[in-house]
C-alpha cells in the first residue's frame, strides 16, 4: 500500500459533499432517476444489480433449508411465507421449483449481466477510452428503464395466481408451456432482452466512436476489449431468445404449438391442443443464447481481473496481445458450441461429435488467458490490497470452474453426469467465486473513482477471507455429490434416494456455508456504505494506475476529463525503466 | 447538456468515416437479423417437421399478397425520395413523401387486416396448424415493425420543419442523418417482407 497517494494530483481531491459534480441545474429526477449520465446509470445499474444478486441468493438460501433439513418447517421465516407457499413453514414442492427457476433467471439476468455490463462496463468504458459519455445518452437511459421495468415483471410473478415460473431458468417446454407463471417470465424476458439489446449498440459504437485521440485499438486497457465483445455476444445471441420468448407465449397465449408435440397427456388427461411442434426447438434457441449467455458473464470478469493484476504486480500484462486474439476468438467460437448442453436429447454421433469438438477448441482461448494472467504474477512486485486478493482468487476458482467443464463438454462423461450436482457445481466456480469474485475485486478497485473515497481495508479483507471459505464451502461439497449420482432437481436433496445417503451430510455442509457466506456480506454492505462518508479521501489516482479513468477527478463531473485526454502509449506501461515512478499514465507524452 | 459532450453526431468520425447514429442503425439491424433469423429457421423446422404443410397459396390470397409486396416497395422509393429531398434543400418535398411513405404502411396494415379478417372468418387461427402458428407470428412481428416505421417516420415528417427552419447547419445534417437511419429501417423492414412473401405465399 505504500504507492497510496504517490504520484497523484491532490488538489482536486473532492470534499464530501461535492457530490459527483452532477449538473444541479437538472434537479432531483433527472440527476438520479432519469440520468442521461453514463456513470449515473452505471451507478443505478450496479446498485439494482447487486440488490438482486443478494435477493436471488436469498432465495436460494431458503432452498438450502429444504435441501438439508427437507420436510422441516424453516425457522423464523416460514411462518411470514403463506399457506399457498409453505404451510407451517414447510416449502411446498411447488414454491421450491419457483425457487429453483427464479434464483437462476434473477441472478443470470437480472443480477451478473446488469453488475458486469450494466454497471461497470456502463462506468468504466467511457472513462477508459477517453469519452465524455456513451454514445447514446438517452437510449443509454431507455435500456436501464427497460432492465427496471423486467426485473419488476419478474418480481411480481410471485404474487401472481399460480406463483412465479417453476421450469427452471432453462424453461424447457413443454414443461414451460404448460406449468404456470411462465407468460409474465417471458414478457419479463423481453424486456430484459430490449434492455441488453440497447446497450449491446450503445457500447459498440461508444467504443468505435468516441475514442480520445492517441486511442487506438491496440492500446485498450484489456477490460474494453473484453467489454467490446461482450457487447457483440449480447447483441447477437439475444435476439433468438426473444424469438424463442415470443413463440412460448404464443403457446400459452395463443393456443400455438411451437414447442408441443402431438399426444401430451397429463394425469390422464389428453391436451387440447394441435400438436406438431418441437420441443428440441426451444432448447436450440435457448442455448443459442445462453451458451454465448455464459462468456457474457464472465468476459467482464476477466477484464476486472486483468485491469486489478496489472495494476497490483506493477507490471505490464504477460501475453497482452495474445489475450486479446484469445477473447475475439472466444467471443467467435461461442456462437458454435451450444448443444453441448444438449447431449442427452439424443441429438446422434455426428451432431455429437461436432459440438465436442468445438468445445474443447473452445476452452483453448480460455486457458491461454487464464495462463496469461497466472504468468503476469511473475517476476511482479505484488500489492496485497483488498481488489487484489479478490482478483487473484478468481484465478483458481475460475480454473476449477473451467477444468471440470471438460468432463461435461465430452458426451461420454456427460450422460453422466449430465444434470447432477456436478453441473452445478461446475458452472458456479466458474460464476459465483469465479466472477462475483471479479465484479467485487472491481468494486473495491473502482469504488474510490465513482465515490472520490476508498473502502476500508480491514473489513474489506475480512469480507474476502469469509467469502474464499464459506463459497468453497458452498459449492466443493457438490462435486461429490454429483459425482454419487445426486440429481439437480431433487426437491429432498436425496434424502429418499438410497444411492444418496452416504453424501447427505454435504448437503447440510453446504447450506450451513450458504448461510455463512450470506452473513458474510453485510459486512460489504456495511463497508460499502460507511465508506461513502467515512472512507479514506481517494484523489485521482489512489492505486497509482496507469489506464485514462484514473486521470479524471474523483468522482468524475458531467463530461468526465477536466483536461481533453490525448493518449500516448499502451495500457499497462508499468514499471518502466527511467522513470522517477513505477508507472506512466497512458495520457504522458513520450 | 449531453448531446454537446459527444461528438460525431451530425460529422462522420474521421478515421472511421461513420456518425454514431449509422453505426447504431446497423447494429440494431445486425440484431434484427438475427430475431428474424430465428423465426425462419423455426419455419424450416416447423415444416420439416410436419404432417402435412399446405403450399402457401392454398390458404393465402397470393394477389392480395403481391399486391402489398408492391405497396411496400413502392414505400421504399418515397423513404429514398424524402431523403433525397432534404439533401437538395426542399423541406415541402421531404413533407410530401414522408407523408406518402407512413401512407403506404397504413395501406400495407389495411390490407393486412383484411387478410387476417379473412382467415379469422374460414376459422384459421393461430392454434389451427403450425403453418398459421409461423404465418401470423411471423407476419405478426413484421407489422409491429410497420407500424414502429410508421411512428419514426411519422415523427420526423411532422417535427423535421423545426429542425430545418432554425437555418442551423448542424441542426439540418442531424434531420437528414435521422431520415437516412430511419430509411435504413424501413428499408430493413421492406426486406424482410420480400423474404416472407415468398416463405408464407409461394412455397
Amino acid at each position: 500500500m505504500e504507492a497510496h497517494g504517490e504520484g497523484m494530483p491532490a488538489a482536486h481531491a473532492p470534499g464530501a459533499h461535492e457530490h459527483a459534480g452532477l449538473d444541479e441545474e437538472l434537479g432531483f429526477l433527472r440527476t438520479y432517476l432519469f440520468s442521461t449520465d453514463h456513470k449515473t446509470i452505471g451507478i443505478q445499474y450496479m446498485v439494482t444489480g447487486l440488490g438482486f444478486l443478494f435477493f436471488g441468493f436469498m432465495l436460494m438460501m431458503l432452498m438450502r433449508w429444504q435441501l438439508a433439513y427437507p420436510g422441516e418447517a424453516i425457522p423464523l421465516i416460514g411462518g411470514l411465507l403463506g399457506d399457498s407457499r409453505a404451510p407451517g413453514g414447510v416449502m411446498l414442492p411447488e414454491f421450491y421449483n419457483q425457487l429453483g427457476a427464479m434464483h437462476g433467471t434473477i441472478m443470470v439476468f437480472l443480477g451478473v449481466v446488469p453488475i458486469g455490463v450494466g454497471g461497470f462496463g456502463n462506468f468504466v468504458l467511457p472513462l477508459q477510452i477517453g469519452a465524455a459519455d456513451m454514445a447514446f445518452p438517452k437510449i443509454n437511459m431507455a435500456s436501464y428503464q427497460f432492465f427496471v421495468v423486467g426485473g419488476i415483471i419478474m418480481l411480481v410473478s410471485f404474487f401472481l395466481p399460480g406463483g412465479a415460473a417453476q421450469s427452471g431458468w432453462t424453461s424447457y417446454s413443454p414443461l414451460a408451456d404448460i406449468s404456470p407463471g411462465q407468460t409474465a417470465w417471458g414478457i419479463g424476458m423481453v424486456f430484459i432482452i430490449t434492455s441488453s439489446l440497447l446497450g449491446a449498440l450503445n457500447f459498440i459504437t461508444t467504443t468505435i466512436q468516441l475514442r480520445a485521440k492517441g486511442m487506438s485499438f491496440w492500446r485498450f486497457p484489456f477490460f474494453v476489449w473484453a467489454q467490446f465483445v461482450t457487447a457483440f455476444l449480447l447483441l447477437l445471441a439475444f435476439p433468438p431468445l426473444e424469438a424463442a420468448a415470443v413463440m412460448q407465449i404464443m403457446d400459452r397465449v395463443a393456443g400455438t404449438s411451437f414447442f408441443l408435440p402431438a399426444g401430451l397427456v397429463i394425469s390422464g388427461q389428453q391436451l387440447d391442443y394441435t400438436g406438431g411442434g418441437n420441443p428440441l426447438l426451444w432448447q436450440h434457441l435457448f442455448w443459442f443464447l445462453a451458451h454465448p449467455e455464459v462468456y457474457v458473464l464472465v468476459l467482464p470478469a476477466m477484464g476486472i481481473v486483468a485491469e486489478v493484476i496489472a495494476n497490483n504486480t506493477r507490471k505490464p500484462l504477460w501475453g497482452y496481445e495474445a489475450m486479446v486474439y484469445s477473447i475475439l476468438f472466444l467471443g467467435f467460437m461461442s456462437f458454435i458450441v451450444w448443444a453441448h448442453h444438449m447431449f442427452i436429447t439424443g441429438m446422434g454421433a455426428t451432431m455429437a461429435t461436432f459440438f465436442q469438438t468445438t468445445t474443447m477448441i473452445i476452452s483453448i482461448p480460455s486457458v491461454v488467458i487464464l495462463s496469461a494472467l497466472f504468468l503476469s504474477l511473475w517476476g511482479g512486485s505484488i500489492r496485497f490490497t483488498t481488489p487484489m486478493l479478490f482478483a487473484l482468487a478468481f484465478l483458481p476458482m475460475f480454473g476449477i470452474g473451467g477444468l471440470t467443464g471438460l468432463p461435461l463438454g465430452l458426451a461420454p462423461a456427460d450422460i453422466h453426469l449430465h444434470d447432477t450436482y456436478y453441473v452445478i457445481a461446475h458452472f458456479h466456480y466458474v460464476v459465483a467465486p469465479g466472477t462475483i469474485f471479479a465484479f467485487f475485486a472491481g468494486l473495491y478497485y473502482w469504488y474510490p473513482k465513482a465515490t472520490g473515497r476508498l473502502m476500508n481495508e480491514t473489513l474489506g479483507k475480512l469480507h474476502f477471507w469469509l467469502s474464499v471459505i464459506f463459497m468453497n464451502g458452498v459449492f466443493l461439497p457438490m462435486f461429490w455429490i454429483g459425482l454419487a449420482g445426486v440429481s439437480r432437481r431433487l426437491y429432498d436433496g436425496g434424502a429418499s434416494y438410497a444411492h444418496a445417503q452416504d453424501v447427505l451430510w454435504m448437503n447440510v455442509l453446504s447450506s450451513w456455508s450458504a448461510w455463512l457466506l450470506g452473513l458474510a456480506q453485510l459486512i460489504f454492505i456495511y463497508n460499502f456504505f460507511v465508506s461513502l462518508r467515512r472512507g479514506q479521501v481517494a484523489g485521482r489516482n489512489p492505486w497509482a494506475a496507469t489506464t485514462v479513468e484514473w486521470q479524471a477527478p474523483s468522482p468524475p463531473p458531467h463530461g468526465n476529463f477536466d483536461r481533453t485526454p490525448v493518449i500516448y502509449r499502451g495500457p499497462y506501461d508499468y514499471s518502466a525503466p527511467g522513470h522517477a515512478e513505477d508507472f506512466v499514465p497512458q495520457t504522458q507524452e513520450a | 447538456m449531453s448531446e454537446g459532450l459527444i461528438p460525431y453526431i451530425t460529422e462522420p468520425r474521421e478515421d472511421t468515416g461513420l456518425t454514431n447514429g449509422k453505426i447504431g442503425i446497423w447494429l440494431f439491424l445486425a440484431s434484427e437479423i438475427m430475431l428474424f433469423g430465428a423465426f425462419f429457421a423455426t419455419y424450416i423446422v416447423m415444416r420439416l417437421g410436419a404432417d402435412h404443410w399446405p403450399h402457401g397459396w392454398e390458404d393465402q390470397n397470393v394477389p392480395m399478397g403481391t399486391l402489398n409486396t408492391g405497396v411496400l416497395i413502392t414505400s421504399s422509393v418515397t423513404m429514398v425520395m424524402a431523403w433525397a429531398s432534404l439533401e437538395r434543400d426542399d423541406l415541402k418535398k421531404f413533407q410530401m413523401f414522408s407523408a406518402v411513405t407512413v401512407a403506404l404502411g397504413f395501406v400495407f396494415l389495411v390490407i393486412k387486416y383484411f387478410e387476417y379478417t379473412h382467415h379469422f372468418h374460414e376459422g384459421m387461427y393461430p392454434r389451427t396448424n403450425t403453418y398459421l402458428a409461423t404465418y401470423f407470428t411471423m407476419t405478426g412481428l413484421h407489422g409491429l415493425h410497420v407500424i414502429f416505421g410508421m411512428a419514426v417516420n411519422g415523427f420526423l415528417g411532422v417535427t423535421g420543419a423545426g429542425y430545418w427552419k432554425s437555418g442551423h447547419h448542424d441542426d439540418r445534417q442531424l434531420l437528414i442523418n435521422r431520415v437516412e437511419n430511419a430509411g435504413l429501417f424501413w428499408h430493413f423492414v421492406d426486406i424482410v417482407w420480400i423474404f416472407l412473401f415468398p416463405v408464407l405465399y409461394l412455397l
